[in-house]
């Protein structure tokens, strides 16, 4: 498939460098962040992620899970610390390179944020015109993502004619229509049904099964433990957990034993593979 | 492919806020319709008083006895002996009669003989002079009362009051209508913001993701300035149809008539429209400016 040689390509060329050399995608070091309000958003929180990591951040509500994210985008300034993304201080970022480098991020959030007054196949033509994408461009990208997030019969339906599923996957395909090497999620599920959102994590997990950094913010503990990725709980503002939960698995898993995962807490049994995970296993 | 995307943008902003954009198109109609009025007439009313100014004249009355070689030694000294003279003409005891009387025949009709005296009109070098020259003719003595330099002039008499008077007007009316048009231009601009203001706002969701998936800041910032600037040429185009339509219908017919509207010191029509236009484009790119400033923090 078109858009995983496209990444497999990029990620070879990168890889040419010695493993060691390679900064972290993400290190956040002593970082605090006071709103003006005076509510602590963030609190020393020290933590680095490595290239093509699955990363959850967890935490109950009001712990700062979103606040790392709008550091993330430099939404906002951190009152201490620093962040560096791919090696860069985002300190010394200027404010007019900020289109720049978000244009690296992919971006998803609880409530799709998409528009309605666009089919799916606009909204996603939308980040890559307003980023100055040429409609040639537009023409080779936006049907590629589209069949990669599953949503090529749905070109032409407007976001109130989707499904919450379907609507996070379109806002999905938006975030990663310019293979950002970093995607961060903020609860990308939290307005889904668990079957559902088995579905949108699956699709997190086959993007970042082409190289891509994936950090989620998530409430759900539940099926977090069940995933065996790495996890930051976040608690008041201060990381109080960063493990490998137990049984994480180093080996690659397909996508579809990766659903199996998250559907079911003990290990998935061999199923007979449908067309959707033989389409799953191409990754 | 850029221009499009913001042009149309743009248009979507223009359906969706359909009465704002109306609202502010109309306040540029009435601006641009006042200026275009405003301009020419101005123009206009100070080209005819400086008309009246560069007519202004000292009237030499003699006595009505005076004789020839009285006229003939009056003219000397006006046309030769006397400072600030421009051009000196006489109208004699009986010219005067046959124009007033062609003025007012019954009145003259009534008087049996010519109650009028030779007159020299003397026009100044220069308007500002008339006083001089009439303080020159007719200087005031000791005792305040005026003498006239020859005894042959029985008075001295300028129409420097009514030109003042004239002058005066005018630069009221001129005050009246810049203040006017000074509201009407801050009106629309202000009309023009808030349209701006309001698509801001049912196009906040475009503006957050532009911003999420890193749109620079004037790439946001495009879309509505072209809808203002859309908005503030179309009114513009509507108030100068107008103009041309009523110039066509009203003007030009009277043109003839009314020295006025023909006068050659007002501007023309292609070079007033162009000003509008610049005007109106200017005054909506202002009102956009304006809003995107306050509340577009990208
Ligand atoms: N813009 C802001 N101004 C002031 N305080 C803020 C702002 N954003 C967040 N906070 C505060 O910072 C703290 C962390 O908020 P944050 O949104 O990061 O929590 P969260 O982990 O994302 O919660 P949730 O799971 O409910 O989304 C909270 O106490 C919140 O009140
Ligand atoms: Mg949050």
């Amino acid at each position: 498939m078109a858009i995983s040689e496209r990444h497999a390509q990029q990620l070879d060329r990168t890889a040419a460098r010695p493993d060691q050399q390679v900064p972290n995608v993400v290190e956040f070091r002593g970082v605090s962040m006071q709103f003006n309000s005076g509510d602590m958003g963030l609190e020393d929180a020290t933590f680095s992620i490595r290239r093509g990591e699955f990363v959850f951040l967890v935490g109950h509500t009001g712990s700062g899970k979103s606040t790392i994210m709008r550091l993330l985008i430099k939404e906002h300034e951190p009152t201490a610390g620093s962040i560096r993304v791919a090696g860069h201080d985002l300190a010394k970022l200027d404010r007019k390179k900020v289109p720049y480098y978000r244009r690296n991020l992919g971006i998803v959030f609880q409530d799709f944020k998409l528009l309605p007054d666009r089919t799916v196949h606009d909204n996603v033509a939308y980040a890559l015109q307003v980023t100055g994408g040429h409609r040639k461009e537009i023409r080779a990208k936006v049907p590629d993502i589209l069949r990669l997030t599953g949503l090529s019969t749905k070109l032409h339906n407007f976001p109130d004619q989707l499904s919450g599923g379907e609507q996070q996957r379109v806002a999905v395909a938006r975030a990663f229509v310019n293979h950002p090497p970093l995607l961060i999620a903020d609860e990308p599920t939290g307005n889904l049904d668990p079957e559902t959102s088995i579905g949108i994590m699956q699709l997190l997990y086959r993007i970042n099964r082409t190289g891509t950094t994936v950090v989620v913010a998530t409430h759900d503990h539940a099926m977090v433990d069940r995933m065996r990725r790495r996890v930051i709980e976040l608690n008041g503002g201060r990381v109080v957990r960063d493990e490998l939960t137990a049984g994480y698995r180093q080996d690659e898993v397909s996508t579809g034993e990766f659903g199996a995962l998250l559907r079911e807490p003990a290990p998935a049994p061999r199923r007979l593979p449908d067309p959707g995970d033989l389409f799953d296993d191409a990754f | 492919m850029r221009f499009s995307f913001f042009l149309k943008e743009a248009m979507r902003s223009v359906n969706r806020n359909a009465i704002p954009s109306f609202a502010a198109v109309a306040s540029v109609v009435v601006t641009v319709l006042v200026l275009g009025v405003f301009i020419p007439v101005v123009q206009a009313t100070t080209g005819a008083a400086n008309e009246v100014r560069g007519r202004v004249l000292v009237d030499v009355f003699l006595k009505t006895d005076a004789k020839p070689a009285d006229v003939q030694r009056v003219r000397v000294l006006l046309s030769q002996k006397t400072k600030h003279v421009g051009k000196v003409q006489y109208v004699s005891k009986a010219d005067a009669y046959k124009q007033e009387k062609k003025r007012n025949p019954e009145a003259y009709q009534l008087l049996g003989s010519n109650p009028l005296p030779d007159t020299f009109r003397v026009t100044p070098d220069k308007a500002d002079n008339a006083l001089a020259l009439r303080d020159e003719l007719a200087p005031i003595s000791a005792s305040g009362s005026r003498t006239s330099i020859d005894p042959a002039i029985d008075k001295v008499e300028n129409r420097k009051d009514q030109t003042g008077k004239i002058l005066t007007a005018t630069r009221v009316v001129k005050l009246a209508m810049f203040m006017l048009a000074a509201l009407l231009v801050i009106a629309s601009i202000l009309l023009i913001s808030n349209t701006i203001r309001l698509s801001l706002f049912s196009r906040r969701r475009e503006v957050e993701v532009m911003k999420l998936v890193g749109a620079t800041d004037w790439f946001i910032r495009w879309p509505f300035v072209i809808e203002g600037v859309v908005l503030g040429a179309l009114g513009g185009v509507v108030a100068i149809l107008v103009l041309l339509v009523s110039k066509i219908a009203l003007i030009d017919p009277l043109a003839s008539d009314f020295a006025l509207i023909a006068s050659p010191k007002t501007i023309s029509f292609s070079l007033l429209v162009s000003l509008l236009f610049a005007a109106s484009v200017t005054v909506s790119g202002l009102g956009a400016g304006l809003s995107l400033r306050r509340f577009l923090r990208v």
